[in-house]
Order: C-alpha cells, then structure tokens, then sequence
C-alpha cells in the first residue's frame, strides 16, 4: 500500500503547529497503524530529519498512551480499539490520511502529536482511591459482592485513561472519564464510606482542569476503546447532586460549586 | 566482596516472622526525616511508594511514561496467584511454595519463595480493599482459576486484565499519597545513574524526557522497580518502552546482575508476520484451561496449511498430534511455559508448524465451544479473542488460533539479598527488576504476586532497618559526586548525539535482536553461544561507530531516548550470553543442547550448577567477573522434574 499522510508537527507547547505531508509506501496491510509511522519515522531519521513525536508504549491496547486523532476521530474509524491495534487492513491504498493530536485546552501539545494529560492524573489524586494503607485489612472473602455489581464495576474500571472521550466531545468534556472511576468505586461496598467526597473531589478538580461540560451528545461513549458507558455518567451525576443537596460532607467551603 | 544472602536462620515457616522482629524500626517520628526514591510505577513501585509513604517516609517517585498508571505491569492478563484455598482443594502456603520452587526448576532460594507465598494471601485481601473488581461467583465470593504448572485453583483474576486492575489499585494507593503530600511524581522522566557517596546509593540522576533538563535527587535510599529486559531480544511482550537502561547503569556503578540468562519463552503468542512487527502480543496462558494445543500430524498436512490448501477445521481428528496432551498426560495443556513453548518449536523445527511462515502451531477452542456454548467462551476469554481477531484478522470462534511462544519475562535481573538489598548499600530491586523468586523459570500468574508482594509487604519491613542503621541525617545534591555523576551523564548523552552514521538505533535494535533469540533463546548450545558474543562485540563496536542519531538534547527526542536504551541492551546481550556459555546444563527456560535426558527433556547438573550467578561489572569492555551464591535446600528434594 502506498499512503499519503497529513501529520500535525509542533515542536513544542510554545510555539505554532501545523500540517506537514508525508508519504507512507511499500506498507503491509498486516502493520499496525503505529508500525506504519515507524516505518516513515525510520525514513525521516535516515534522512536526519526530526521523527514525528507520538506517544505510544504497550501497543496492545491496554496502557492509553496511544493517542492519535486519525482522519476526524479518535483512535481512527474502527470501534472499541485503541490506535495501537488499528491495522492498515482498514485504509485502502492511496488513501490520503489525516493524522492530529487530541485537541483539548485541558491536554497542551508537548510535541506534534503528543500531549499532556497530566490533568487526568490530578483527578484521580483529588479522590479517585479508597482510603486504606497497606494491612490491617479484611479477609478478603468477608464481604461478598453480587456478581452483577462486581462485573459493573469491572466495566466502568476498564478505562485505560486514554483521553478519547475529551477528544471526541465537542466541549472537550471529560465526565465519562472521570465518572468512570465514581462509578467503580461507588458501586462497590468498600467505596461507600468516601462516596459523597470522592465525587464532590473529583467532579471539582475535573472542573479546575478546564475540561467541558457534558451535553449528552455521546460521542465520548461512541470513540471509548473499552467501550464505557454514558450510564457513568448518569451514575456521577445523581451521586454528585445527591452529594450537594442531600449529604453533609463538602470538600470545598460552602460547596456546590460543581 | 562476598555474596551474603542474609536469609535468616530457624525454621522455614518461621524465618520471615521472626526477621520481621530481629529487623531495626524507625521511630514514627523520624520518618518524616527520610527520602525515599522510588523509580518504576509498575506494580511494585507504585506499591512500594504508596507503602513507604503511608508509613510516614517522604517518597520520590520517578516513570518514563506520561503517567504512572502506564507501567506495563498494566498488560499483565491472567491473574495472580495466592495461597488463599478458597477452593478446598488442598491448597496452602507449603504447596504454593513447593510448586513455585519446582516450577522454578530448583534455582530460587527457599526462604524467598516460602516467604512470597505467605504474604500472597494478604495481597488479596489488600486489593480487595482497594476496591480491585477482581472476578466473582454468583454466591458473592471470589473466583478461582487453575494457571499453567498448578494442580490447584489459586488464580484470582479480572476477566482477562488482571495486571490492569491490580495496578490501577495500587495506582490509587499511590494517588492517595499524592494528595497527601506525602509522594512527589515525576512523569516522563528516565534515570540515567545511581549517584554513590561513600559506597552507599544516595540519589539519582534523571533527563526530563520533554525538555532533556538533566538534573539529580537526593534520597536516603533507591528503589529500583524498573521492570524486565525483554526487549535485548527486540521482539517480545513487553511494552516497546520497557528497557534495562536503569538497572544496567545501577550494574555498572557496582550492583552485580544475577542470572542475565534466565529469561522465560512465552508459549501463546501472536505469530509473527514479517520485518515490521515492532512487538508480539501475548495471549494469556489461561487459554490453555479450554484451549487444545495441536499441531499436524505429518509434514504433508502442515505444508498443505501453509499453503492454505485446506483449512485446519478440515484436518480429521485422526491427523492430529495434540503434542502436550500426548507427552504429558497429567498436566496436558497446562504444563508449565517452558515445557509448552520448547514443544511448539520443536514441532516447527519438524516441519509440522502453520500458518504461513510456519512458525505458529493451534491453539483450538472448538471443543470448549462445543462443551460450553459460545457465550461462556465468550465471557470468560471475550476480550482476548478479540484482541486475536483485530490483530490476525482471523475469528477464533470460527478457526483455531495460531499461536508461538515469545520472549515474556526475565527471571534474571539485580542480584538481591533476602532484604530486596542489591550488594550496594541503599541501592534495592524490587518485581520484575531483581532476580530473586523464580528461580529459572517463573510460573504464570506469580510476577505480579511477587511485585506487589515485595512493594506492600516486604520493602515496608526490610528497608527501615536500613534507614534505622544510617540515620536520618539529611542527604542533598551538594556533595561533589552527584555534580560528578551528572557530567558523567552529559558526557553519555553527547557522545550518542555526536553519533552520524547511517544505520538508525533501531536498525541495531532488530539485530541485537536477531542474535538473542537464534542463540540465546530457547535452545542453547556452546558454539552458537561463543558465535553470538563474537557477534555482539562487533556490533557494540559498529553501533559506536555507525549508528545515527538525530535532533539535539533540549527537546523531546525519541531518537535519543531509543539510543540510549539499545546502547545498554547490547551490552546487557553480551553478558546474557555469557551466563548462558557458562551454565552449561538445561534449567527452567534455558536449554543447553548438550544438557539433556534420553527422552530429550532438560537435564539440570545440580551438582555443579546449583547456584545463582551474580556478575561484577569491571570496567568498559572487560570481562564481567562471576561471584555464586550457593543454593541450600534444607527443605525440598531436588527432583527432575517431570509433567508426564
């Protein structure tokens, strides 16, 4: 296959951006999409020309370091993968690919195609744990957790932290992310005792960070590599409410400012 | 210097309680006056920093990734193992410790393993309180799964991405402390050298993998939790960042490195496709719970699959060799990794290997299928066949997997005392990193038992007799060796940019690579081996001279990280080869041709092999110089060992 490809290149946070046309040839529909940039990025440095910068690591779909906007949409045209396990069996030859950076002000661009996502960590420190140290604890089996509740929690804690729903969304809005976490920590029975905090903490630090509001367009939800559902949403949003209006816990003085 | 192990004296069962006695604690008060640095936020550095800062100590922690939550502990699959016999099928902390010393073929310590498989059970329960999703049935209570070598269900698991969410538990744990204050995080930042005052590891120096600042911190002591060395073979499971550059640098400043060769061959891998494959992906071994490994009979059928003449659904049943089933009556598809892989590349030596390089053999779901309808297929392995689907374009529904065993893990790494204390004082390995509990060979499910085993459970304990004995006197960047130790660094980093050939570090990588695995990877022989460490001195002397690296220092530049790291497998591949020629006997996942039984097994001679080989690192091209520690079995019979 021979390719086109239309990369983002950006030296660094500070200054601008913009396209720079590459061609991609003698590709094997059976390289990933990732392999495929090895293989330009190999001809750039021969022919000592600065490589195209992306962030990658385990490139089987689990760590969330890939993060390639291809062609409009995040993580490219196929659902439920990450851009690490896109195969170039989807392009056609010839095709012309268009490849971007997420775009989001919360995830500045360190450099052509890799951003800081650093803000999705700082929600996590605002709450996104259960307060126990190391020992001293239960026996394991001492509470028993319906299997139902323990396979919900396990869908909502199979996000991978990726920052694909903040580039799908129009408001660059990271709930689903954020209300993923709630979610798995709110339904379990060793997340209720921190509940009401954890969601006021995390919905307040994911609102510092500069990230959007959800309007239920659902294309966080259409774009997540593990397939997450808007129901987190739903679930952090009735837990952030009921938090405010009925629970007594605040993080922030006077609270509600969600 | 001689190789005291410190494993404590009385009985088995007894030695870790009353270490934990005998061992100095720091008094709550004063470990507010300690650093700790912590680099790797795997699996055992994110819970040996949550850990150590819960306790009170200050704790610096350091990852190459844009976030902790990233370490490629995260793609561990199958499930970790403990001694919890939820089952009732006679499990305990004995059998979980004589089965991973013998799955280990004889070559890890004792009191270590006993040790691990006492504290495993106490790594659930911690999970499980971290609110971990691990799998459950429908009463309420965990699940269990039986896991290669294992005659007993001790594999608690969630679904096929275990490691994932026992990281992002101690990620969590890690993250709580954070907002405490109580750790400093610094992302995307890779050690470069242990800074040594006096003989005793006392800080670190790092490059900001952004802006190429090099800068250096000072702690009371280093952790190291960086992980394996898979990638000296290039093509393996790890990530593609994964890298021995931070222990190597540690090997070179005085840490001797223990048993480089071991290395282990995971048997359910994606096959290879062609030159541009950048890594292999693994199918987790549980497969082989429900899934036949077959491969044809004759040479005819094979070469007729390869062709793609006929499809394996229509080879009769009468064609098929199910090779493990047939050797290895009692333990079938569940022998351990390195019986099951060694068996594939035979059956791909004999010419009797699918798929169209013919280096693959089935792994075949139909009859699981068939016993347990597609749903239930679906539901205990669904994300893994699809993982197999996006990357083979095949549906293992629909046809069996091709599968081939691939580079996975490194029981070698930093040689370690029964403290996770490296030779240099201050200076620990934890996980993956330090050689200690798997002897030669590792068996599935217990890397990440013995990662978070060593960061929640035992560095909390061993360190703080350490910091007890030097004292809480403060430690900072002023002393003449960090300003030393940092232009060592720079020097480093210019002469890889002072690099203009024409072949790119990549280039050199896949070669390394090449050599590792055609003669330092499952089969071994003296000549091969004598070949390949001719070969790997030429190319250590032609990457010095030829290799091209581009851009500058002040930005971020993959080119230069890349360079960095080949530079230091290459010559980490020299001493794996080493090991390999001086351990003449078949062990674990390391066969020596000229080591084995009539019926072709391998042959371990523990009369002269029973020892782990810790290496000195001497000088710049110089031969490495070996130090053993001897292994006492005071409580195991040395047995072949047998799966038959």
């Amino acid at each position: 296959m021979n390719l086109t490809l239309k990369v983002w290149r950006q030296k660094n946070t500070q200054t601008a951006g913009k396209f720079v046309t590459y061609k991609a040839e003698g590709i094997s529909p059976d390289m990933s999409f990732l392999e495929m940039l090895d293989v330009v990025n190999e001809s750039l440095i021969k022919k000592q020309e600065d490589p195209i910068h992306f962030d990658h690591d385990c490139r089987e779909g689990i760590c969330g370091m890939c993060s390639l906007y291809i062609n409009g949409r995040p993580h490219g045209p196929k659902r439920a993968i990450t851009t690490c396990q896109l195969h170039m069996r989807s392009f056609s030859d010839g095709e012309t690919i268009t490849i971007e950076p997420w775009r989001s002000a919360a995830f500045p661009i360190v450099k052509d195609l890799a951003t800081d996502r650093s803000a999705f960590d700082r929600i996590q420190q605002a709450g996104g744990f259960i307060s126990v140290n190391t020992g001293g604890v239960p026996d394991a089996n001492s509470t028993l957790i319906p299997k139902v509740i323990a396979d919900e929690a396990f869908n909502s804690a199979t996000c991978i932290g990726c920052g694909a729903c903040v580039a799908a969304c129009k408001n660059a809005s990271a709930m689903l992310f954020t209300s993923a976490k709630i979610t798995q920590l709110g339904l379990l029975p060793q997340g209720q005792p921190e509940r009401w905090s954890r969601v006021q903490a995390m919905v307040n630090q994911m609102d510092e960070e500069g990230f959007g509001n959800c309007t239920n367009t659902g294309a966080c939800e259409a774009e997540c590599p593990k397939e997450i559902t808007l129901m987190n949403i739903s679930r952090m949003n009735n837990d952030f409410f009921s938090a405010e209006l009925f629970r007594e816990e605040h993080t922030h003085d006077g609270g509600g400012n969600g | 210097m001689s190789l005291n192990a410190n494993i404590p004296q009385g009985p088995l069962a007894e030695k870790w309680s009353k270490h934990k006695f005998n061992l100095k604690l720091v008094n709550p008060a004063n470990k507010r006056k300690y650093n700790v640095i912590v680099v790797g936020t795997g699996l055992a550095g994110a819970s040996a920093a949550a850990s150590l800062a819960e306790l009170g100590y200050n704790v610096t922690a350091f990852c190459f990734q844009d976030s902790p939550r990233r370490a490629h502990s995260i793609a561990a699959q199958g499930g970790i193992n403990a001694a919890k016999n939820y089952q009732n099928d006679g499990d305990s902390v004995y059998r979980l410790f004589y089965d991973t010393i013998k799955g280990g073929d004889y070559r890890a310590r004792e009191a270590n393993v006993h040790r691990l498989a006492e504290v495993s059970v106490n790594i659930i329960d911690q999970c499980v309180a971290q609110g971990v999703p691990f799998a459950r049935e429908y009463g309420g209570l965990l699940d269990n799964r039986s896991f290669g070598g294992s005659q007993v269900s001790r594999t608690f698991y969630a679904r096929g991405q275990t490691g994932q969410q026992l990281l992002l538990g101690a990620y969590s744990a890690l993250n709580r402390q954070i907002n405490l204050g109580k750790v400093k995080v610094y992302t995307r930042h890779e050690m470069l050298d242990v800074v040594m005052v006096d003989g005793h590891a006392k800080g670190i120096v790092t490059r900001n993998l952004i802006t190429g600042d090099i800068d250096t911190h000072a702690g009371h002591a280093v952790l190291l939790c960086t992980g394996g060395y898979g990638n000296v073979f290039y093509l393996s499971t790890n990530a593609i960042g994964s890298n021995v550059t931070a222990a190597w640098r540690a090997h070179k400043r005085g840490a001797y490195f223990a048993n480089p060769c071991y290395t282990q061959i995971h048997p359910t891998c994606i096959p290879v496709t062609g030159d541009h494959q950048s890594k292999l992906t693994l199918m987790s071994e549980s497969l082989r719970n429900d899934g036949r490994v077959w491969a044809p009979k004759t040479v005819e059928t094979a070469e007729k699959l390869r062709k793609k003449e006929i499809t394996a659904a229509q080879v009769k049943e009468e064609d098929r060799d199910y090779f493990l089933e047939r050797k290895y009556p009692s333990f079938g598809n569940l022998v351990p990794r390195d019986v099951a892989s060694r068996n594939a590349k035979e059956m791909s030596d004999e010419g009797r290997g699918v798929g169209t390089s013919g280096l693959a053999v089935y792994l075949d779901f139909a009859d699981a299928i068939s016993r347990m309808g597609e749903d239930t297929v679906r539901a205990k392995y669904g994300n893994l066949f699809d993982m197999y689907y996006q990357i083979t374009d095949e549906n293992p529904y629909k046809q069996p997997m091709r599968i081939y065993p691939a580079v996975h893990y490194t029981m070698g790494g930093l040689w370690v005392d029964y403290n996770l204390s490296t030779n240099v004082k201050g200076l620990y390995a934890l996980g993956e990193c330090n050689f200690s509990d798997h002897g030669a060979n590792r068996l599935g499910a217990s890397a990440l038992m013995q990662g978070l085993s060593d960061g929640y459970f035992v560095i909390p304990y061993t360190l703080g007799d350490y910091l007890a004995t030097i004292g809480p006197k403060p430690v900072d960047t002023n002393h003449p060796a960090f300003a030393q130790t940092k232009q060592d660094v720079i020097d480093n980093v210019n002469k890889l940019l002072a690099l203009k050939g024409t072949k790119t570090v990549v280039e050199y990588h896949r070669e390394l690579g090449h050599i590792m695995w055609e003669y330092c990877g499952m089969a071994r022989t003296e000549e091969g081996l004598t070949k390949a460490k001719a070969m790997i001195k030429e190319l250590k002397a032609d990457f010095w001279k030829n290799a091209l690296v581009v851009g500058e220092n002040e930005e971020f530049n993959l080119s230069l990280e890349r360079a960095g790291r080949v530079a230091d497998f290459i010559e980490l591949g020299e001493l794996m080869v080493t090991d390999a020629l001086m351990r003449r006997e078949s062990c674990g996942g390391h066969f020596r041709l000229e080591s084995q039984t009539e019926e072709g097994e391998a042959l371990r001679d523990d009369e002269h092999y029973a020892f782990v080989a810790a290496w000195e690192f001497k000088g710049e091209n110089q031969e490495e110089e070996l130090h053993k520690e001897e292994l006492v079995f005071e409580n195991v019979k040395l047995t072949q060992r047998s799966y038959k």
